[in-house]
């Protein structure tokens, strides 16, 4: 089959919330968002021609080249000079018209949802704008005649889905698709595969904001002055609490 | 007019936490109540239903973060998710929600209408705007249902099993919580020393993503950002840093308390109480103590 994967460039996650300054985040480590890695390695254990696609600052070549090194066979990148955070119909229609341009997937893949917006759209609104079918919080895939079937989580558990392909996929984590971390010797090789670049002026598409605009952003302030106690004391507190509870 | 909608999945336990966000946005308010679920149907459906809603409000469950932003597409609105509150603000809907893993918050207004909005339903006050709901669920109305052109085929995604992985309780319902992280160190820890402890605060057992992902405990268990969204009077977090992800799960619980070797760790900064030591040498002797104290 042929899979396609979308990959996002985001400002390092892990940042604890005492260094996290908003003024900051245009200067943080980047790296590539976990769910999109998920989605990835849910590609190559599922196996096929997998293709990666970023839509994002020229820097986002680094995400790309590691996803080759982690064994992906091509990669493409719009290159966004004009939008510095594209709301989710945009990213959707950008994707869209590069998975146009591109042709031929018979799966397309992306996380549930990003590490930084955390919006959990883009794969909902690439499906709508390709107009296929999609199906949200996969977290593994098998063959099947005519199609994959899929397993994805619920709150209470796990339902089983067929799909005819092509399908959008949206990937969350469990146990079996920990990304792989790349072998040395493949990220030196990633170096030298070719990277296919695209504008926004080859895709012809706008990029402005039109699903939503962010008004207003701060840091909630919320600290608790911990007490710490002896076993005795824990033993004791955690009864007293729990005895109301 | 304002015209609100309101769509609950199966059960209703959102449904109070949906109406409380529709009455604050004021209007009429209709709820739809979605039995058999398939996603192409649903969305089908739906598209058709909520025609003419100037919002359409989620729960923050599987389905509704699966058909929310389609739907919106769908519809010509806009779409935004996990929402801790929301309002109209000249006619278009703004909606206030964590971004940055938990670390910010932004408030996001919709473009275009109708806005629709998935919600953390607990964060409002329990209302009954529109709820019980009238008429047969929409998936069943397959004069609705019924897809145009092309679409009329076989479906193109099907649900054809489920499974529920625990016949226990809900985690959002439990009123104590005992949650183990990466810190634990394997499944043994799970099952020997913090099972025993959660048995004998009557707790339910939760997890960090970190644990879940090295197959330790069920995936079911996560409690965070991408996890469940739990609220219990006393959360007792062992070997878990509290990394702003996970902080996103359990920010409306009562009391969070810690047991971690790492007096710096984050998730101190958000309990009242805890204690700095392995937890292979405080869980016995605490289980020890709970007894004795039981007794
Ligand atoms: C988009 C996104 C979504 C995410 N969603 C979630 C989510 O929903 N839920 C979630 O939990 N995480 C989530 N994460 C991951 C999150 O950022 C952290 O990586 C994760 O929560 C860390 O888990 P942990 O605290 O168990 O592990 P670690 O960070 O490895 O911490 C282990 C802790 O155990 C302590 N410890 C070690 N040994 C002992 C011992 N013997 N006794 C006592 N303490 C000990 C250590 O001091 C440390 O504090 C998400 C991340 C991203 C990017
Ligand atoms: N700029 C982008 N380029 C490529 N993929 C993206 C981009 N933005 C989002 N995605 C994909 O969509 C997923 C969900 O992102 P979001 O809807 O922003 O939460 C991510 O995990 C990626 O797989």
């Amino acid at each position: 089959m042929n899979i396609l994967v979308c990959l996002k460039q985001i400002p390092d996650p892990e940042i604890p919330a005492r260094d996290f300054r908003i003024a900051d985040i245009g200067s943080a480590n980047l790296v590539s968002d976990i769910f999109g890695e998920n989605a990835l390695e849910t590609a190559l254990q599922f196996g096929g021609k997998i293709t990666v696609l970023s839509f994002g600052a020229p820097s986002a070549e680094d995400t790309l080249r590691k996803a080759l090194a982690m064994k992906a066979d091509a990669a493409a990148l719009v290159i966004n000079d004009t939008n510095p955070n594209p709301d989710p119909l945009a990213v959707a229609q950008v994707l869209a018209a590069a998975v146009r341009k591109l042709g031929g997937f018979d799966l397309i893949l992306t996380g549930r949802e990003s590490g930084d917006w955390g919006a959990g759209q883009t794969g909902s609104l690439l499906a709508e704008e390709l107009g296929l079918p999609c199906v949200s919080f996969v977290d593994s895939i098998e063959g099947r005649e005519g199609g994959v079937r899929l397993r994805r989580q619920t709150e209470s558990g796990f339902e089983v889905i067929e799909a005819s392909t092509p399908v959008v996929l949206t990937i969350t984590n469990d146990e079996h698709n920990v990304p792989r971390i790349p072998k040395v010797r493949d990220v030196m090789a990633a170096h030298r595969q070719p990277l296919t670049t695209f504008t926004l002026a080859d895709l012809g598409v706008d990029v402005s904001n039109r699903w939503y605009e962010v008004i207003e952003m701060s840091i909630p302030t919320k600290e608790t002055a911990c007490e710490f106690l002896t076993v005795e004391e824990l033993a004791q507190r955690l009864l007293e609490v729990t005895a109301g509870a | 007019m304002n015209d609100v909608v309101i769509v609950l999945f199966g059960n209703d336990r959102a449904a109070e936490g949906l109406a409380g966000a529709a009455q604050r946005l004021g209007g009429t308010v209709r709820a739809i109540r979605v039995e058999e679920y398939q996603p192409e149907e649903c969305l089908t459906a739906l598209a058709e239903e909520c025609k003419g809603a100037r919002a359409i409000l989620f729960s923050n469950d599987t389905y509704s973060q699966e058909v929310a932003p389609r739907l919106a597409h769908r519809l010509g609105g806009s779409c935004v998710g996990d929402g801790i509150d929301v309002q109209f603000v000249d006619g278009r809907l703004r909606v206030t929600r964590q971004v940055y893993g938990g670390k910010a918050e932004a408030v996001i207004a919709l473009k275009r209408t109708p806005g629709v909005a998935w919600l953390r339903a607990r964060s409002f006050a329990p209302g009954n705007a529109g709820v019980p709901p009238a008429g047969p669920p929409p998936s069943r109305r397959r004069d609705a249902a019924e897809p145009a052109g092309e679409d009329a085929g076989a479906p193109k995604t099907r649900i054809v099993e489920r499974t529920a992985s625990q016949s226990e309780a809900r985690l959002e319902d439990a009123r104590v919580i005992v949650s183990g992280g990466r810190g634990i160190g394997g499944p043994e820890g799970f099952a020997q020393e913090l099972q025993p402890l959660a048995q004998l605060l009557g707790a339910q057992m939760a997890a960090s993503r970190a644990a879940c992902d090295a197959g330790w405990v069920p995936p079911t268990w996560q409690v965070g950002q991408t996890g469940k969204k739990v609220a219990p009077d006393l959360y007792l977090a062992i070997g878990i840093t509290g990394a702003s992800q996970h902080m996103a799960g359990i920010s409306e619980a009562k009391q969070i308390a810690a047991i971690n070797i790492d007096r710096d760790a984050p998730i101190f900064k958000h309990c009242r109480f805890g204690i700095v030591e392995d937890y292979r040498k405080v869980v016995p002797l605490l289980r020890q103590k709970l007894s004795e104290l039981q007794r």
